[in-house]
């Protein structure tokens, strides 16, 4: 089996938070490859280092040591200035919390991301509508948060978070604020992303709901790996949808 | 840009209306301490500033307008013959007792007058005229100190200095920086209500010919008028408004009331600004985790201080404007001139921006972590 360009590399990663006389070692050593069209769950206890391993592969905590490319580029050592960008080119990001602006109407919301990458606001508005209707959502553009449903208001974080066309989606929690049928949903939204729509997928879960939809499932403890229920090679899935998107005509 | 900055702001109408009111009060207080300031600097340099005239001639080491001491009349000769003046008029300029009806006693400024001179007239006169000052005993005087000198209208008669005064007039605004309310008369009343001598004098108003060089005449008046001062009206402006201002303590008080206004109205409008960025800071959090840069979460707190700038300003005025006619009635005037509505505009935009400042100080050291917390 082969292996493929690793849409996230992480390699020999530690992370040290500089509290009290010692400080805490949140991640030890930890090595993991994420492939393009691969969804990844990742698990374990509370405290064991998920959400730093998220943040780290998001950009937005850098390690302490080790080696992390996110689309092929080393982000260990990159100014805090150059973080940003390579987030916004790189990564959407959906959240437990939703992370709505409550202000802004649900197009609005998606608007903002496409704002961000520079985006005239005739070419945002209709690409926000376009992307709402995707999600199931095109009804509710001008809808604000507060009169959305748990599920609604995902799934506009999932239309926003596509809305830079990111290769990577890295979600924290998504179906923890969520009843079993709206997680169902959002879960089989980020299988399609994962699955028809080529993007790397990761997702931090306690979620046992969610473990059917997994290509591969990866539990942390103590800062590090303890469990894969494969190695870091593509699953057969995954090299079927590389080889279909690989050889045209073959779709 | 999504109008983010802007529906932060309108979203939570009770934070708006805290921000608002922060930035209201601050103004309203910078205005009206500010507002004194320039109110009781104005009014310790009135006489001056709406004397007509360019030059004082003034006895040796007079300080301020209410310390005159009085000089030979024969002097006001000797200024006329000098090239380059005008006009030369005598004034005359003391405190001196108003006796009321009920047999109390005030202070009041005698300011004797040529009323045949446009040099030294008293101005807004809101009721009977300067030309009645020729009749005898005739005064006129500001209509905001009726009441403490006890007069209800324009023909009733009272004693200035043990001679009989009949009032014929009222003015509006003319305020005294004193406590001693400005009574306007002749120039002979003047000397028998301050008893000043008949040959003496105050102060000589010099008005210069047209084409007279101002440096060149005060330089001929010293030269050929034996021991006198001749100072320019505003230099004789700024040493009356120093001395009762700063000499005094007076001043300094309403200076240090004005400095303290703007701090108390800084932190106000900091503290305001901070708490609504601080409200917002996960949505900030989230902007960055996103991919925003700096600079864009700083163009979204700056847009929401400058909304609240143009906002808490314009209602901030209206209030003042209220605040400063109602205090033309009172004892301590509050003035607001243009000039102080347009700086106070750019002094709020500084205030709101600079707490802006402060709370992206606060944005800037996010947890980025938070963003993924429920």
């Amino acid at each position: 089996m082969g292996k493929m360009q690793s849409a996230i590399a992480v390699r020999q990663l530690t992370k040290k938070y500089e509290e009290g006389a010692t400080g805490t070692l949140a991640l030890r050593g930890v090595d993991l490859d994420v492939h393009p069209g691969e969804l990844l769950l990742l698990m374990g206890p509370s405290g064991s280092g998920k959400t730093t391993l998220l943040s780290i592969m998001g950009c937005i905590l850098t390690a302490t040591s080790g080696s992390v490319r996110v689309a092929g580029r080393e982000v260990v050592g990159l100014s805090e200035k150059q973080l940003p960008a390579l987030r916004l080119e790189n990564i959407g990001f959906v959240f437990q919390g939703f992370n709505l602006f409550p202000t802004l109407s649900a197009g609005e919301n998606v608007e903002l991301m496409l704002d961000l990458k520079g985006i005239s606001k005739a070419r945002a508005k209709k690409r926000a509508q376009e992307l709402l209707d995707q999600v199931g959502l095109g009804e509710k553009y001008d809808s604000f948060p507060a009169d959305l449903s748990g599920g609604q208001k995902q799934r506009v974080a999932i239309a926003r978070a596509l809305a830079g066309d990111p290769g990577i989606i890295l979600a924290d929690e998504p179906t923890a604020a969520l009843d079993s049928h709206t997680g169902r949903t959002v879960m089989e939204m980020m299988s399609e992303l994962a699955h028809k729509r080529g993007r790397a997928v990761v997702i931090v879960t306690h979620d046992s709901r969610v473990l059917s939809y997994g290509d591969r499932i990866i539990t942390i403890e103590d800062g590090a790996i303890s469990d894969k229920n494969e190695a870091d090679v593509i699953p057969p899935s995954l090299l079927s949808h590389q080889l279909v998107h690989a050889v045209p005509g073959l779709a | 840009m999504p109008p983010l900055a802007r529906r932060n702001l309108f979203h939570d109408k009770v934070r708006l209306t805290v921000t608002l009111t922060g930035i209201v009060f601050s103004v309203v207080l910078i205005v009206v301490q500010l507002g004194l300031f320039l109110g009781f600097t104005t009014a310790t340099s009135n006489l001056i500033d709406h004397s007509n005239a360019d030059l004082w001639v003034t006895s040796k080491n007079v300080p301020y307008v209410e310390q005159g001491v009085p000089f030979s009349e024969r002097k006001l000769n000797q200024v006329r013959a000098v090239p380059g003046v005008g006009d030369a008029q005598k004034l005359i300029s003391r405190w001196t007792q108003w006796k009321r009806h009920d047999g109390g006693q005030d202070s009041v400024q005698i300011v004797g007058i040529n009323v045949d001179d446009p040099m030294e007239r008293p101005w807004n006169v809101v009721e009977g005229n300067v030309a009645a000052l020729k009749f005898p005993d005739a005064v006129i005087l500001d209509e905001l100190y009726k009441q403490k000198l006890g007069v209800t209208s324009v023909g009733e008669v009272f004693e200035i200095g043990g001679h009989r005064a009949r009032v014929v007039g009222f003015t509006r605004g003319i305020r005294s920086f004193t406590t001693s309310p400005y009574v306007f008369t002749t120039f002979k009343n003047a000397q028998d209500f301050a008893n000043i001598p008949e040959d003496q004098t105050m102060f000589i108003l010099v008005k210069l010919a047209p084409g007279a060089n101002l440096e060149q005449v005060r330089h001929e008046l010293l030269e050929h008028v034996k021991d006198v001062e001749v100072r320019t009206t505003s230099e004789f402006s700024r040493m009356t408004t120093f001395y009762w201002m700063f000499t005094t303590g007076a001043g300094v008080a309403v200076l240090i009331a004005a400095v303290l206004g703007l701090v108390v109205g800084f932190v106000v409008v900091a503290q305001t600004i901070y708490a609504t960025t601080v409200d917002h800071i996960r949505e900030f959090g989230t902007l960055k985790a996103m991919g925003a840069p700096n600079s864009y979460v700083y163009k979204v707190i700056m847009n929401q201080a400058a909304i609240s700038a143009v906002i808490g300003h314009t209602l901030g005025m209206i209030v003042s404007v209220f605040v400063v006619h109602g205090s033309q009635k009172g004892g301590a005037a509050i003035l607001m001139p243009p000039s102080m509505a347009a700086g106070m505009f750019f002094l709020t935009l500084l205030m709101c921006v600079g707490a802006a400042l402060v709370s992206i100080n606060k944005v800037t050291r996010i947890d980025p972590a938070m963003v993924f917390k429920g």
